[in-house]
């Protein structure tokens, strides 16, 4: 509850590609002019983020793990309980052996704990990698699953808990969120308090964006909008929020030189209409008062 | 029956927009399958009339009965989800970090906490504006469980197809590579990848096409706004040919497109010009699977 805790913005969409890279990359830089500054990219399934920062010294990479039972044949009873606890169906009894499927795990403990003999200790499993890039004042932390795991709430979860630990007393943390409404998404913005949301001037962008909203409304997170690529398409998104008392706090316009850059992995804070656009998030953030749990 | 899904890694490519022209082309010998159920869009364009709606449920949330609970905390201690949390004479429960693995109820000795099923969305059967039966379904905001909607969805337009005689499914998936896209893949006869010449799109195409390679799936490629970086495209062209994936298309970028979705139309519906590209492209795929 003190004045030392850091902001803690979470950049979110509903629909995918709408440009929430974008803007999590460029708005890091902006911040990290005057504040140090923290990124962290948690579209652990396919991050994005350090491509734009390819100049930065990396830091660290560490693997990370989620725990799952580990079966200890010698031990183990075949009572076949661990088999009835779980709820994933991520423990089978086949005849005489007991099976973890490793991905199904939800890491709940509960076969493990209640197993009458212990024959289910709890181990590491690699679930994907933390690493970290420093540049200047912005230290940049990326979560990437490892290929063929499917579940993505884990890493997000310890990619925050991990890069918590090292926050020292930086002002700012940006989080790059997953794309979609779904646990991911509650798992990376739950910690915020604001959400960013990025759309497009598109009936795709607009349906989405409308998701997001009642999603980031059941979490109680407030909320602004950032339209992206301003100009392609229709102004239902800006009257949709402006209808519904939404704060629509800055409009990034297509342009060919910012799409260019992105393509190429580089930032465009040099081009007027993004610089504009970031400013005006810059201020919003700035003036409005973040709420600390 | 064939099954083809469109899959990208990144978001934002074009998978909706060139899965929706696709449908337009091959009319009635699809049943589209909307797997992107936690940002469908395929009706935005395709403009299903839903003739059966149907609740999903899926996993589970502990739910206390105030007085049977003496606030002993047991379950508070071993919730791994930090889901319950002890207030004055109650105890809370937070359906969004309750994971729903019933340990709680396990360890609760006076019975207070009872499992209880989750509803995680909802599921329609439709017919679209091209007279295609269509499954398609809405996760509700923050659900969990986005892999067993998208085999539901799959499961019944496979239903459909067989019903009505119709030789090929087209799935529309989702972005990343995590459960909805595995579960989208289950099954599948061909990957169609959507992607662009961007750095961001290569790096999660690459991861994607790991994944897909494991499953031994045959993949075609569609490069969307092929003309944003050249060299990028040159890159893109050189990986596939290495990883031995045909490219069936290659698009430009043109505000046209954004226009006729805003319009409601698909790409096929933009001009006469594109209808022919994307009859090639579904002639491509057609020979692909039924050779």
């Amino acid at each position: 509850m003190t004045d030392s805790q850091p902001n803690r913005i979470a950049v979110a969409s509903g629909k995918g590609g709408t440009g929430k890279t974008l803007v999590s990359t460029h708005l890091a830089h902006t911040l990290s002019q005057s504040k140090d500054c923290v990124l962290v990219d948690l579209d652990v399934e396919e991050p994005n983020a350090h491509l734009f920062y390819e100049q930065a010294n990396p830091t660290f990479e560490m693997p990370v793990f989620k725990q799952i039972p580990d079966w200890q044949s010698n031990i183990c009873t075949r009572c076949g309980q661990c088999a009835e606890i779980c709820a994933y169906h991520a423990v089978v009894q086949l005849g005489e052996m007991i099976m973890v499927l490793d991905e199904l795990c939800h890491s709940c403990y509960a076969c493990s704990e209640l197993c009458p003999v212990e024959a289910l200790p709890m181990k590491n499993h690699e679930i994907g990698s933390l690493s970290s890039l420093q540049h200047e004042n912005l230290t940049i932390f990326t979560g990437k699953l490892r290929l063929g795991e499917e579940q993505a709430v884990p890493l997000i979860k310890k990619s925050i808990a991990l890069s918590n630990q090292e926050i020292k007393d930086q002002t700012y943390i940006i989080y790059d969120s997953p794309p979609g409404t779904s646990c991911p998404v509650v798992a990376a913005v739950g910690n915020a308090n604001l959400v960013l949301l990025i759309t497009e001037p598109t009936p795709f962008g607009l349906n989405d964006l409308k998701i997001a909203i009642e999603t980031m409304r059941q979490m109680d997170k407030p909320l602004a909008v950032i339209l992206n690529r301003d100009g392609i398409g229709n102004d239902e998104v800006e009257q949709y929020c402006d209808v519904n008392n939404i704060p629509l706090i800055a409009k990034i316009p297509y342009n060919e030189d910012i799409a260019r850059n992105y393509a190429q992995g580089k930032l465009s804070n040099e081009v007027p209409q993004m610089a504009d656009a970031m400013k005006a998030v810059e201020e919003y953030i700035q003036k409005i008062q973040f709420h600390h749990a | 029956m064939h099954e083809i899904v469109v899959l990208s890694g990144k978001g934002g490519t074009g998978k909706t927009s060139v899965s929706a022209a696709i449908a337009t082309v091959a009319s009635q010998e699809v049943v589209i399958a909307d797997c992107d159920v936690d940002a469908a869009n395929m009706h935005l364009l395709l403009h299903p009339e839903n003739f059966k709606e149907q609740v999903f449920m899926s996993g589970k949330l502990a739910v206390v009965e105030d007085d049977l609970c003496i606030q002993c905390g047991k379950c508070v201690d071993i919730c791994r989800f930090d889901a319950i949390s002890q207030k004055p004479n109650t105890l809370n429960i937070n359906s969004f970090d309750c994971e729903g693995c019933g340990y709680c109820t396990r360890i609760c000795p006076t019975g207070a906490i009872k499992m209880k099923d989750r509803r995680s969305g909802l599921l329609f059967h439709a017919v679209t504006r091209l007279k295609q039966p269509m499954v398609h379904a809405r996760l509700d905001a923050g659900a969990d469980n986005s892999g067993k909607l998208v085999a539901k969805v799959k499961e019944d337009a496979r239903m459909l197809a067989q019903n009505h005689q119709i030789p090929f499914i087209l799935v529309d998936g989702a972005p990343g590579i995590g459960c909805p896209v595995a579960s989208s893949l289950a099954g599948a006869n061909i990957v169609l990848l959507v992607t662009e010449p961007t750095k961001s799109a290569i790096h999660d195409l690459k991861r994607l096409v790991v994944l897909i390679k494991r499953s031994r799936l045959k993949m075609m490629c569609l490069i969307n706004k092929y003309d944003l970086d050249p060299e990028l495209t040159m890159q893109l062209e050189d990986y596939l040919e290495k990883e031995q994936i045909l490219i069936v298309g290659k698009l430009a970028f043109n505000h046209a497109v954004p226009r006729a979705m805003a319009a409601a139309k698909t790409i096929a519906e933009v001009s006469e010009a594109y209808r022919v590209r994307f009859e090639n492209i579904w002639d491509k795929l057609k020979g692909v699977l039924t050779s």
